[in-house]
């Protein structure tokens, strides 16, 4: 009971870095603009949010958790905001591909972010490892809910970005749907030459959707800097890793966020199950780390054979705009 | 009262580069009547229609709406003025319902409340008669509710002029017939509608009065009751125009293709060419006139096996030795290899001839780049080929090493037609080989087209402009509707003749 208990939440930890990517990636691909740099994002918006909260608690005398929260918060989701802004640049205004802009980001986010983590983690001096305790604390308090049992454990033992990506995940959804602003966004997404002769900003829209996309998705990485790793820095590749399972994810929900709740925490489960499966190698570790990939292939084949309009990605994914002059 | 109105175009002009669209052309249109906006492809009905949308702006001339003058800029300009236009290519998003394409972009207050948009397209469907289900997807539509959509799309922002670009051309006449009725009901509701067409019948059919156009130029409006195909016949095509193209004729004609019972199915299984029968001669050209759509690119495709025709259909190739080949069933290179070339198709000259960012000797490499020994290709060939291609047609470049995109329409013709001649082709097969070239450059192509039919091809020339086909040759097989209308001998057949059979299938009016 207790290892079961212990396997979900590990996996409802796991799941709420990426369902924040995911999330910020379906809001970024229902304009119609495919953002493969989702890890370099997630990279950004993890590093932005260490580098504030320790310049703040290192600079303050007293520093007080919510302030140290707000603080990185709003520098996580400025930095991956900031990273949709280049990749919206490129695309959007000067039409480069979506696909090389993409991972060229993957790679820009990722740098950065190991170059400046690395340096803190010098700057720290000591052990070589920087620790932002006051903000990872207020990342990772919780309310005496969590103490009521096994229920509690189970539902109330998180820090309230866990609780954030689940919100912010149903409020994309319900936008997408039920308002006209996303009703244009996804006619942006579907058929920009047709809500162009609508009368709808295309650029206005795809600039919106795939900053704020990309914003979103950059909670995800300082959910695992502050939450996951309690607010400190390893260049070990984790948050690359993450990225692409948030991509998968996306495809996983078929484009709708609220899929992406129980499909992230299912990708969670599956990533921690080896752990709580008795006598295995390293190796066979390894292909269970897989599950989460060959479940998405799953589900791609499936919706493919299904063949359901509503299941496929949106029309003019990938595709620049351009008015069609004569 | 004095009536004012509702549209009235003065002097309106509009240029494309160096082709004149639309030359001064002056149009009335009042409110309770459907006009009929007639002419041949290319004749700028679309353009003039378009400048009224808010697609293009006129540069010269202009335009009152309600007796004021405006200035339309964006089809935003269009809406707010109360005039909206059906285009042929529906822009309306797949996996939306009705009513969300309906509201699409719209700025009203409020809620997106799906109840009450789809209570007020069903409010305007019964008010005219249209027969609409607000809340299934586009994609499980079919193309004549796609158009009620888009029709009621244009009545939802309540426009009361309202034109329609060739809304007949994708509808059966059943479906027809109710678009018409509805037409008609609008109209006795006050509002003015264009239809645009080039179908005599049904120009005859549903409009008070016809506007015809003819290669830019407004050639008047006539009352519908005063008038009959004949005469719109008459206006539409015009007198001929002597244009002194070399027509020399063959004595020796050996049979090449002979085409049997040819039918071809588009995927959405609608039959794009029936039961379609004729022999092409070496020593001659043949060319194929038709409404554009009528099945002419289904016909050079399934020849040079890009289409899968039906069973029944046969296409056979006589050999110089007298041997008959089937071509279907075979892939496009073995039927190339025969000597079958398929050579500019303009519309898309750089998608299925040419690559746009290859250069000149790549793209001559296109052709022969099985010929080499082993996995390297040989390009010395083919460089002296495209070297010989642009001394011998003159064709402008920097040099063989530039990329073909680069290169002005005329020269990327030439650098095309040169590479499939140098094939030594037993047919040669071209669409619309001088559309969007100046006139020097046609008469390089026909003379180009003339010499090969001079060594024996047989050519195969689909074109849009009737006096030049009639010119350049020796027969004309008229396509309506992807059947066989007629085929004449190009020295006796006239404008008019073909023009009729364009539009009529065997006398009766044909369903395209």
């Amino acid at each position: 009971m207790k290892e079961l208990i212990s396997l979900f939440t590990s996996a409802i930890v796991f799941g709420s870095v990426i369902l924040f990517g995911a999330t910020g990636e379906i809001l970024t691909e229902k304009s119609g603009n495919l953002n493969l740099g989702v890890p370099g994002i997630m990279y950004l918006g993890g590093i932005a949010g260490l580098v504030s909260a320790f310049f703040y608690e290192a600079s303050a005398a007293h520093p007080v958790p919510f302030v140290a929260v707000l603080i990185s918060l709003l520098c996580a989701f400025a930095a991956a905001a900031l990273g949709g802004l280049i990749f919206s640049f490129l695309t959007i205004s000067l039409r480069a591909n979506q696909n090389v802009t993409g991972l060229t980001l993957t790679i820009f986010g990722s740098g950065v972010a190991n170059f400046f983590g690395g340096s803190l983690n010098k700057l720290a001096g000591g052990v070589g490892q920087i620790s932002v305790s006051v903000a990872s604390s207020g990342y990772r308090a919780v309310t005496p809910l969590s103490k009521m049992g096994p229920v509690g454990e189970l539902l109330f033992s998180y820090g309230f970005l866990a609780y954030l990506a689940v919100i912010v995940a149903i409020a994309v959804q319900l936008f997408l749907n039920r308002s006209r602003a996303g009703l244009n966004l996804r006619a942006v997404g579907e058929n920009p030459g047709t809500a162009d002769a609508a009368g709808i900003d295309v650029t206005k829209n795809k600039y919106l959707a795939t900053c704020i996309g990309a914003g979103i998705s950059g909670l995800g990485g300082l959910y695992y800097v502050m939450d996951y790793t309690k607010g400190t820095w390893a260049n070990d590749g984790t948050i690359e890793g993450l990225g692409w399972l948030a991509v998968a994810l996306v495809i996983f929900a078929t484009w709708r966020s609220v899929n992406a709740i129980w499909g992230a925490y299912l990708f969670g489960l599956l990533f921690w199950v080896y752990l709580y499966i008795p006598g295995l190698a390293r190796s066979t570790i390894e292909l269970f780390k897989m599950l989460p990939y060959l479940v998405t292939i799953a589900v791609l084949i499936i919706v493919s054979l299904r063949n359901r309009k509503e299941n496929q990605p949106p029309a003019s994914l990938g595709l620049a705009y351009f008015r069609e002059e004569r | 009262m004095e009536t004012v109105a509702a549209v009235q175009m003065k002097n309106v002009t509009k240029r494309f580069g160096t082709v004149i669209a639309n030359n001064q052309v002056n149009l009335e249109l009042d409110r309770g009547e459907i006009l009929s906006l007639l002419g041949e492809n290319g004749s700028g009905k679309t353009t003039l229609m378009n400048m009224l949308a808010g697609i293009y702006y006129p540069d010269g001339g202009e335009i009152f709406v309600n007796g004021k003058e405006v200035s339309i800029r964006s089809p935003k300009d269009a809406y707010e003025l109360g005039i909206g236009m059906i285009h042929q290519h529906f822009k309306l998003v797949d996996v939306f319902t009705a009513a969300e394409n309906i509201v699409l972009g719209l700025k009203e207050a409020g809620r997106l409340d799906r109840k009450v948009i789809a209570a007020r397209v069903r409010e305007i469907s019964s008010r005219y008669g249209f027969d609409i289900d607000p809340n299934q997807k586009v994609y499980d539509m079919t193309v004549s509710q796609k158009q009620t959509v888009e029709i009621v799309k244009v009545l939802y922002r309540g426009a009361d002029i309202l034109i329609l670009d060739e809304p007949t051309a994708v509808l059966t006449p059943q479906e027809t017939d109710k678009l018409f009725a509805v037409m008609r009901n609008m109209r006795d509701d006050g509002k003015a509608l264009v239809i645009i067409t080039h179908k005599l019948h049904e120009v005859m059919d549903v409009s008070d009065r016809v506007a015809v156009l003819r290669k830019g130029e407004y050639i008047g409006d006539v009352e519908t009751r005063d008038t009959n195909p004949q005469k719109l016949t008459d206006m539409m095509v015009g007198h001929s125009v002597t244009l002194n193209i070399a027509r020399p004729k063959m004595e020796k004609l050996t049979e090449r293709i002979e085409v049997q019972h040819l039918t071809v199915k588009d995927p959405e299984g609608v039959n794009r060419l029936t039961d379609v029968s004729f022999t092409a001669y070496g020593g001659e050209i043949l060319g194929v006139a038709g409404i554009s759509g009528s099945g002419q690119k289904q016909l050079l495709e399934a020849i040079a096996g890009l289409q899968t025709p039906e069973a029944g259909s046969h296409i056979l190739y006589k050999d110089s030795d007298g041997r008959e080949h089937e071509l279907i069933g075979r892939n496009p290179l073995d039927i190339s290899r025969m000597g079958v070339a398929l050579s500019f198709v303009p519309e898309d000259r750089l998608g299925m001839g040419l690559v746009g960012n290859m250069d000149l000797t790549d793209n001559m490499l296109l052709r022969s780049y099985l010929n080499g020994r082993g996995a390297f290709a040989d390009r010395k060939a083919p460089k002296k080929l495209a070297e010989q291609v642009v001394k011998e047609l003159e064709v402008v470049t920097p040099g063989v090493t530039t990329p073909v995109r680069k290169l002005s329409g005329g020269n990327v013709q030439k650098v095309l037609v040169g590479r499939e001649i140098a094939m030594n082709p037993s047919v040669l097969m071209s669409a619309y080989a001088v559309r969007g070239l100046d006139i020097n450059t046609s008469y390089t192509i026909y003379n180009l087209m003339t010499e090969q039919k001079m060594r024996g091809v047989a050519v195969i020339y689909v074109g849009e402009d009737l006096d030049v086909l009639l010119e350049l040759c020796d027969r004309i097989l008229v396509l309506c509707g992807g059947q066989v209308s007629g085929l004449v001998d190009g020295r006796t057949a006239t404008k008019d003749g073909i023009g009729l059979m364009m539009t009529q299938l065997h006398g009766k009016e044909g369903k395209q």
